[in-house]
């Protein structure tokens, strides 16, 4: 346990210090922020919004994405919309009341003036986005509609219909594209990043492989960000696209960077239950679908009617008996859980894995035409997909993988412990503690790559003043044929277990085990099966096809390897974090009613992990100080 | 919802890169009705891949029909039978026992196949980085409330935004136009008062990158309109030959003036 880190916050008042900061930053002159490279990987909102800045302020900037295009990133498919607190609606809110909310929603394990920041600055996006022309609700007079969204008790959130994502990532590369055109950003399309450069202890450049010609390159810059999403495809079945995957951060981690917090996962309550064995993904319905549903299930165990057949009276309302004063909004972390405690009650849907979600009384209340148009595409997804009529027919429900608030360590100024290396949006660990409330991510990544990013990594240019090295320093030679080594190593095992099958099998010994309750008997086992797991993988993976062109198995490989060493890591960071707070619910820590007991004498810290060898990290803490926010026992009650 | 699997023959056109002959090529499977479509690619190519052989390349990622990565022609149709979908979200339940199904790629000149199912369509983009925005930097923009925008602008607007860069538009074109997709980030834009300030210009910038790119003209057949996963309007098309056409009426004037 050594190191204590340095998250750099600045002195002075939580209201002032970000004021203060970017007053004291160091400035680099408009001409010669042209002689700067910097390389962004990822080109979701955290990237797009990034590089589209940095752009504009005169970097040099190299983009990256293994897509074909950066408009396909997953933040695409976010839904419900995106939080500022701009209290349009004069229901109370404020800065300080959406800060207040973010650090009680992530259970007290996020950094206050992160998350002050975080508050301070979401009134700026929504101005930047509607100033690029991005479509949102509004209201008969031409105003802004807002919604509420699970965790808050004012309306601050902002959407585009159910595709709130989707256009904000359209306006994030929209502002790209016009950088792209004037060529201030060179884009590179379907080019994976395999390694982080490192040099002296200081990020110097990357290593991809093109996805369509299977080249191996060197990039080389000032600076490198990482915005390269979430890991919640770890669990193979998530909400996650599918392509989304850890490599990035993971390699980075290898190389130095520190991974915080890597088992606060959030399995988000409302999404659509598995059918089979041959499920790819799981879909989520968007939490917004909770303000008007009623969340139950039968009060008789295994009860195998029909849902409209059973009687109010034989109906448990648990979210609404729970939690009366949040009731269906009742936090993702809890609402997750409680389904699960049905279900193992043996009250799920006939017996099964699902909970229902309800719309007949809110139809009789507020009529069909109403439900139609907040959640018309909603209930149109959820009819392709099962073939049932949710009009007609309560959904089926169940809890799923779906958000990674663990990532990358960073400082105050989204830096790594590996100078030169910045990391944004949900690969960092930054902002949501031990649960992400809704519409907070969205917010986060453009947050960090409009108005955070473009101040302290000119900060970092002029005080550290990093050279460039040449991308064919021996470094970056090394490197590269250290990725042309696995290549042809994962092709060459030639074994009897498809990537897919592991991954599989890695998903489920996650689910099981490192999922939504946890304990020490558990997490000790899983351990040791990923392990023989990995052993496995690496004597049997089978990898048809080579090393040159587009081999798409051979893409999924590197990310499933990489997966395998990541769930070892989540299952430490679960062990030794002997409380339970928001997504990490550990069962020997829990209030005699089942609700969650957090430590605040023994584990207010972030835990940061250090590689040392494969199997084996160093624990380091961040203290988490409040100065601020009183620290509470979080009660939806 | 049925338990029972059903058994279906697909013909899949394979081809190993841009400059190589395609063919299609026959298999068989057995699947669950309440699988996708995708879901039933996966099966068959991790069967393949267990007996050693190649997979069926095809992209896909958010599978719930936004991100627009997906994109097949299953049975002559841009994104398969079913209206106002994606390919990733047609599920199996809407094929019977012994079907056989047809599976091809997104056919058009401005979009070269790079293996089998997959095509590349930078053009889009291309068209995007000619005018595709509101040039604004960031910071320095009026309060989000600062300017009214009537619901129905607003929404109708947001339709056309709505578009998610799939490229069926073109591939149900037999003049393989892309008029749908640059009509719809044309509209958007024109719909809003972000957007009027470089509105005649925008339309412009992004026509002739079209027309460059090899994208073929607009005959008025509507198949892009049938095919579109988003249900975009041709209505918009309309709107961007009127904006196009007073650009133009405008440039000329300017000339005149000068
Ligand atoms: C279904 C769903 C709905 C959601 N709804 C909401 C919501 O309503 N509100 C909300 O606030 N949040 C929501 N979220 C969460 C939110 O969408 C994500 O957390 C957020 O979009 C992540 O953005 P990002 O920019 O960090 O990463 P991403 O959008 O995941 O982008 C990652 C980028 O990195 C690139 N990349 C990754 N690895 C590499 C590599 N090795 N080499 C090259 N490129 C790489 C990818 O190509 C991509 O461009 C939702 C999430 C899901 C799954
Ligand atoms: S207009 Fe429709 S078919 Fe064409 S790219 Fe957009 S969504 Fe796809
Ligand atoms: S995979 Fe995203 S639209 Fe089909």
């Amino acid at each position: 346990m050594a190191t204590i880190l340095n998250a750099k916050i600045p002195e002075g008042n939580i209201s002032e210090k970000w004021t203060n900061h970017k007053f004291n930053m160091k400035l680099i002159n408009p001409a010669n922020k042209r002689k700067y490279q910097i390389i962004v990987v990822g080109t979701g909102l955290a990237g797009a919004s990034a590089a589209a800045s940095l752009g504009e302020l005169g970097y040099n900037v190299s983009a990256f994405t293994y897509h074909d295009s950066a408009r396909r990133a997953h933040s695409i498919a976010a839904q419900g919309g995106i939080n500022a607190a701009k209290n349009y609606q004069n229901d109370g809110d404020s800065v300080y009341r959406l800060f207040y909310d973010t650090v009680k929603g992530g259970d007290y394990r996020s950094r206050e003036a992160n998350v002050y920041r975080l508050a301070e600055v979401s009134g700026n996006i929504m101005d930047q986005c509607v100033a690029q022309g991005v479509p949102f609700a509004r209201e008969y007079g031409g105003l802004l509609d807002n919604r509420s969204f699970g965790g808050a008790q004012v309306s601050r959130t902002f959407y585009a219909k159910g595709q709130t994502g989707q256009q904000l990532l359209l306006g994030a590369y929209s502002a790209l594209s016009r950088q792209v055109g004037k060529e201030k950003v060179k884009l590179h399309t379907h080019k994976e990043m395999l390694e982080l450069v490192v040099v002296d202890g200081i990020a110097k450049g990357i290593i991809t492989r093109d996805l369509l010609t299977g080249e191996i390159e060197s990039h080389s810059a000032h600076a490198v960000i990482l915005a390269t999403g979430g890991y919640a495809n770890v669990y193979f079945l998530s909400t996650n696209a599918m392509n989304c995957n850890t490599t990035a951060i993971w390699r980075a981690h290898k190389k130095g960077a520190l991974f915080a917090n890597p088992c606060f996962t959030q399995i988000h309550p409302t999404c659509l239950p598995v059918h089979g064995e041959g499920q790819s993904k799981l879909t989520l319905m968007s939490e917004s679908l909770r303000n008007d549903g009623r969340v139950w299930v039968s009060k008789i165990k295994k009860d195998m009617r029909e849902p409209n057949d059973i009687p109010e009276e034989e109906r448990d309302y648990y979210l609404e008996r729970k939690y009366p004063s949040f009731g269906n909004l009742s936090p993702r972390d809890i609402s997750s859980r409680s389904a699960k405690e049905v279900v193992d009650d043996g009250r799920g849907v006939k017996g099964g894995e699902a909970v229902y979600l309800d719309f007949r009384d809110a139809i009789n209340r507020l009529g069909k035409n109403a439900i139609e148009e907040k959640y018309g595409n909603l209930f149109e997804i959820y009819e392709t997909i099962t073939g049932d009529n949710p009009y007609n027919m309560p959904m089926k429900i169940y809890p799923a993988p779906h958000y990674t608030m663990g990532g990358l360590w960073v400082d105050y100024n989204l830096m790594s412990t590996i100078p030169g290396l910045f990391v944004l949006g949900e690969a960092n660990f930054s902002d949501h503690g031990a649960n992400r409330l809704g519409a907070s991510a969205l917010m986060q990544g453009l947050a960090d790559g409009y108005f955070v990013i473009p101040y302290t990594i000119g900060n970092y240019l002029a005080s550290d003043k990093p050279e460039l090295i040449p991308a064919d320093h021996d470094q970056f030679k090394k490197d590269k044929s250290g990725i042309e080594d696995l290549t042809k190593k994962l092709i060459s095992i030639n074994g009897k277990h498809t990537v897919d099958e592991l991954h599989k099998k890695l998903g489920r010994i996650m689910w099981n085990k490192v999922g939504m309750a946890r304990n020490e008997k558990r997490l000790n086992e899983a351990i040791d099966e990923i392990r023989n797991l990995r052993e496995e993988f690496w004597k049997n993976v089978k990898v048809v096809g080579s090393a040159e062109g587009l081999n798409q198995t051979l893409e999924r490989a590197g990310r499933v390897a990489d997966y395998l060493e990541l769930g070892e890591l989540m299952a430490y960071d679960a062990l030794e974090r002997k409380e339970s707070c928001g997504g990490h619910f550990r069962e020997e820590y829990q209030t005699e009613d089942g609700e969650a007991l957090r430590d605040d004498q023994n584990y207010s810290y972030v835990s940061a992990w250090e590689f040392k060898e494969l199997g084996k990290w160093e624990h380091h803490k961040e203290p988490l100080e409040f100065e601020y926010v009183k620290l509470a026992t979080r009660s939806y009650k | 919802m049925s338990d029972g699997r059903i058994n279906l023959k697909l013909k899949i056109w394979k081809q190993s890169g841009p400059n190589f002959p395609g063919s299609f090529a026959d298999f068989e499977v057995q699947v669950s009705p309440d699988a996708s479509f995708l879901e039933m690619l996966d099966e068959l190519n991790n069967d393949l891949e267990s007996k050693g052989l190649e997979p069926v390349a095809f992209e896909s990622d958010c599978r719930e029909g936004i991100c627009g990565t997906c994109g097949l022609v299953i049975n002559g149709q841009p994104h398969g039978p079913i209206p106002k979908i994606a390919t990733c979200q047609l599920h199996m339940r809407n094929f019977k026992d012994e079907d056989t199904i047809w599976v091809e790629p997104f056919r058009a000149k401005a979009f070269p196949v790079v293996k089998d199912l997959i095509v590349k369509r930078s053009a889009f983009d291309k068209i995007m980085y000619a005018g595709g925005f509101v040039s604004v930097n960031t910071g320095g923009v009026p309060d989000a409330n600062a300017i009214l925008i009537p619901k129905e602008k607003a929404a109708e607007s947001f339709d056309a935004a709505a578009c998610i860069g799939c490229g069926a538009c073109v591939a149900a074109c037999k003049n393989a136009s892309a008029m749908l997709f640059v009509s719809a980030k044309v509209s958007q834009f024109a719909l809003l008062p972000q957007g009027q300030p470089e509105r005649y210009e925008r339309v412009q910038k992004m026509v002739k990158v079209m027309d460059d790119l090899g994208f073929g003209s607009c005959t008025n057949t509507y198949a892009c309109e049938a095919e579109c996963p988003k249900g975009i309007s041709v209505r918009n098309i309309a709107r961007m030959n009127r904006d196009y056409f007073v650009a133009k009426v405008k440039s000329a004037n300017l000339e005149v003036e000068v």
